[in-house]
């Protein structure tokens, strides 16, 4: 069954089972790095992806569920080159160890700062509540995102 | 999508060399270090390569120049996101006097660089940044450079300097020769130098600066491939059916259950291994939760409620670390004896990507994409998995999610190499959840006896410590595949374990941190421990484990000092002396007092004895405590003081500051160091407040993310203070393990301090805590 799937501003039309989960068609279809499969069960936070403005756990996110609506994967948000302002915290700030949970971490600070700009980092830190960094970056990556925060806020 | 090293495009990549050539004749060889003043544990593991392996000794397996100027190095200690990557470059830069950017790092790929063992046990700092291996080859290569310049310029050596690639006579500017036109294509075909000389450590430029990690950039905007990202053209996605419980085996698979379903290429069976292959991840998935095995019934599980104390039970092969023989009779004499005992649990790696590979197998031929941390032997164990030559297995490390010891790595490379050898295509295979927690090899549990005796003015005068560790399988060795699930399941047996008695110690070996701080560890007459106590004993008895276990980072070192330092502050409290003098009364290394009292001094420690004196029984108590360790006995000093919160009334334990201190002698990168520190030391506030292996009778009952607790990033994060003690003229010592071996004891220390309570198991859970507080009466 074909579905009509909206990524990074492009239209994508796919052959796929539709209970299959967004993330298999971010990961392998379309063969993108930033969306990850951490632990399948939405507990984590890796393999976010920010779906019309809110974080969406894509691991259990039914493929039938977006269809049509606009999907945003970390890839979206800047390059190497010219990255986000976020992403360029993350950097400036040195904020990852091994980087597997980073997607998650991003793409939900993004999505949580995009709708609340004047966060407070007590704020910012609840928004993070469910996602998880097994290297305990967390000291830096917090840093990051009030880093951000504040020129959102500005 | 393009593949960054396809399969043999490694030797073009660096066609500067055929290292093929030299490779056949290596065979295994016993390097000539001797006059380096290796320690005993490097020597085993640094000493010698296997077969295939670029010669260790040789300038070319570690450094090449291309004709266009370009530098290379190549490593044998991987990037697993603690940085090392980023710091080797450095050392190569700064030996050669280029800029970072010039270097170009290539690390753990068996068809291109060297064999040294694991990535693991903090040892790539003192690996490849003192005498030997990348560090002396750097200084080799400079010193062949610049005796070709001064020949090629007839300049003498002295009166030359190098930077980014050029030698330049310092008196004439206009005498000048690259790099490139010294060497540049050519081999340097030069064994490694002891007396090059190294870059002098207070005229580093690279070394020792603050470089960002060169990968971020990719990281960050999700163009960085991980294995888990690895794609290969005509690659297959494999799912495995692990035993439902422990020890069940496999009676018959009905591959009828899964006939027809949409993608499925295979189902592979294999003695006790299960798999499926098909076209897409979702139809592997689909078609392993859909396949019917009948398994048989496990071998059961000893009851986790009487674990610790059923170790004490076991056959053991036992292990004295260090015996004056005269404890026993010195705590009969002593005006005062303490006993207590510390449980640790079985904790978990829990990598928060659960663990992935890529195998192309085809004919007689592998190429193995893995997150392993030792591709040498994922080399030879994955050929006998296969059945192939080890000549014909080439392993490529590709960085998968932080590992922090053996996560399921290694056993899901074994995993899509069968089930690549079964299609004959390339095959991915990402275990779930599930497989992951339930089947990986867990740090392991600890059951620990303090002893001591003392006298009458409060000094320690004996100490016996003893431990019951159990073990089974490990990171797979040269040829033990059977070291972890996947190869068990297809027949190959654990590395063998049998019981015996201990032997008397014939030299200092505190790798495992079993013996105490402040022992004076005299072994053949020679104390060579970091304390005065002269009466000491410490006994290990390794008994069988029910569960894989394995290396977690900073393994035994962390439980043994959680008991070592809680301890010591049990003997503090009972001379009702301060923590922190008590400890430098009974130290003589003068580097490890110097990292408490800057850790002390940091926190503002205020001096008096613990507990606080007038606690309050309810509502909210603070306190502080201390722990230290000079990690390994030999391989990084490490002190820490912590300041916690106990609700009374929860029994909740929040970690408010940490202050740490540390000497791992000459810093390679701070920025790199500090984000070590601070990772290790949260980690370590996780696995102490909260991680536990849980089990029932048949199989692991913690196997997601709700049932194993790691504290997420929204949790009440405490302020962390490193200080870094800088000694340029010391041997480089590991620094990934060192902050995470010191955080327990320092909470367990912080709640006595704030509530008279001394907790002597972890996690500190709440229950734990609250049950512990209503004993106090």
């Amino acid at each position: 069954m074909a579905i009509t799937l909206k990524v990074n501003g492009r239209t994508h039309r796919l052959d796929i089972d539709p209970a299959t989960p967004l993330l298999y068609a971010l990961s392998d279809d379309l063969a993108l790095n930033g969306p990850k499969f951490g632990c399948g069960l939405g507990q984590c936070g890796a393999c976010t992806a920010i779906v019309n403005g809110t974080a969406v756990r894509t691991c259990i996110t039914p493929l039938s569920t977006v269809a049509g609506k606009e999907v945003t994967t970390l890839e979206a948000l800047g390059t190497p080159e010219k990255p986000h302002p976020l992403q360029k915290a993350f950097i400036d700030e040195q904020a990852s160890q091994c980087g597997f949970c980073v997607n998650g971490v991003i793409m939900t600070a993004k999505a949580f700062l995009d709708k609340n700009p004047k966060a407070t980092p007590e704020q910012i830190r609840q928004a993070l509540s469910g996602v998880l960094c097994r290297c305990f970056t967390h000291v830096r990556m917090h840093r990051a995102i009030e880093r951000y925060a504040k020129e959102v806020a500005r | 999508m393009k593949r960054r090293f396809l399969p043999g495009a490694g030797a073009a990549l660096h066609s500067a060399m055929n290292r093929r050539g030299f490779l056949k004749v290596s065979g295994v060889l016993v390097v000539g270090f001797s006059s380096f003043s290796a320690k005993p544990g490097e020597a085993q593991i640094l000493q010698t390569a296997l077969p295939g392996s670029p010669a260790l000794n040789q300038v070319d397996s570690w450094i090449a120049i291309g004709a266009d100027g370009s530098i290379t190095a190549y490593s044998g200690k991987e990037e697993l996101g603690q940085g090392i990557a980023t710091a080797q470059q450095q050392l190569a830069a700064e030996e050669l006097s280029v800029p970072f950017e010039r270097v170009k790092l290539i690390y753990c790929d068996t068809g291109i660089t060297p064999d040294q063992s694991y990535t693991a046990g903090s040892q790539s700092h003192p690996a490849n940044f003192n005498h030997g291996n990348l560090a002396q080859a750097g200084a080799t290569a400079r010193e062949a450079l610049f005796q070709l310049a001064s020949q090629r310029l007839n300049v003498p050596v002295d009166q030359l300097t190098a930077w980014d690639g050029v030698i330049t006579a310092k008196n004439d500017p206009s005498k000048k020769v690259t790099y490139a036109q010294l060497v540049g294509g050519r081999k340097f075909n030069l064994t490694l130098s002891a007396t090059a000389k190294r870059r002098p450590a207070n005229e580093w430029k690279v070394l020792g600066t603050p470089v960002g990690r060169p990968d971020l950039p990719e990281v960050v905007t999700g163009r960085f491939e991980f294995v888990h990202n690895v794609r290969l053209p005509g690659m297959l996605h494999g799912r495995v059916v692990r035993p439902p419980l422990v020890g069940a085996t496999v009676i018959s698979v009905d591959e009828s259950s899964v006939q027809g379903m949409p993608g499925l290429v295979k189902v592979v069976v294999k003695k006790n291994f299960v798999g499926v292959v098909a076209q897409k991840p979702w139809q592997a998935m689909q078609a392993a939760s859909r396949l019917k095995v009948n398994w048989s019934a496990g071998t059961g599980l000893p009851r986790q409620s009487d674990f610790y104390e059923l170790l004490r039970k076991q056959p053991a092969r036992d292990v004295l670390l260090i015996d004056s023989k005269d404890s026993e009779a010195t705590l009969g004499q002593a005006a005062t004896v303490l006993k207590t005992t510390y449980y640790h649990p079985f904790q978990m790696h829990g990598s928060v990507g659960s663990s992935c590979s890529v195998a192309d197998v085809h004919g007689d031929e592998a190429t193995l994409y893995s997150a392993t941390q030792a591709v040498w032997y994922q080399k030879t164990t994955s050929a006998m998995v296969l059945g192939l030559k080890p000549e014909k297995v080439r392993v490529i490390f590709t960085r998968g999610s932080g590992c922090y010891g053996i996560n399921g790595a290694d056993t899901v490379t074994y995993d899509a190499a069968i089930l690549s050898q079964a299609v004959g295509q390339p095959v991915r295979v990402q275990l779930s959840r599930k497989d992951e927690m339930a089947w990986e090899n867990y740090g392991n549990a600890h059951v620990m006896e303090e002893r001591a005796g003392l006298d009458a003015q409060g000094n320690i005068i004996a100490w016996e410590h003893e431990s019951w560790i159990p073990s089974k399988g490990n990171r797979p060795g040269t040829g033990t595949p059977g070291n972890v699930v996947t190869g068990m399941l297809l027949g190959f047996e654990p590395q063998p374990f049998s019981p015996g008695p201990a032997q008397a110690p014939r030299a200092y070996n505190n790798n495992s941190n079993g013996v105490p701080s402040y022992f004076a560890g005299r072994v053949a007459g020679k104390a060579q421990g970091t304390g005065r106590i002269a009466s000491e004993k410490a006994l290990v008895h390794n008994v069988v484990s029910p569960f894989w276990t394995g290396p977690l980072r900073s393994p035994a070192r962390l439980q043994n000092t959680f008991a070592h330092e809680c301890f010591m502050d049990e003997l503090a409290a009972r001379a009702k002396a301060d923590p922190v003098e008590y400890r430098l009364r009974h130290l003589s290394d003068p580097r490890l007092m110097e990292v408490i009292r800057a850790a002390a001094k940091a926190a503002n420690w205020e001096t008096r004895p613990s507990p606080k004196p007038n606690i309050a029984k309810t509502g909210v108590a603070t306190g502080r405590g201390v722990s230290c360790v000079l990690y390994e006995g030999d391989n990084g000093y490490s002190a820490a003081v912590i300041e916690i919160d106990v609700n009374q009334d929860t029994g909740e334990v929040t970690v408010k500051r940490i202050w740490t201190a540390h000497d791992c002698g000459p810093i390679s990168n701070p920025d790199g160091l500090r984000n070590q520190i601070e990772g290790g030391a949260l980690q370590a506030v996780s696995r102490a407040l909260g991680e536990e292996v849980t089990w029932d009778r048949e199989k692991v009952t913690s196997v997601d993310w709700r049932s194993y607790h790691s504290l997420p990033l929204g949790f009440a994060i405490p302020k962390i203070e490193s200080v870094l003690i800088n000694r340029l003229d010391e041997e480089a010592n590991g620094a990934g393990e060192t902050s995470i071996t010191v955080i327990a004891a320092a909470i367990g220390n912080a709640i006595f301090d704030a509530t008279g309570a001394r907790i002597r198991q972890i996690p500190f859970t709440k229950d734990w805590v609250k049950a512990a507080l209503e004993k106090r009466g």
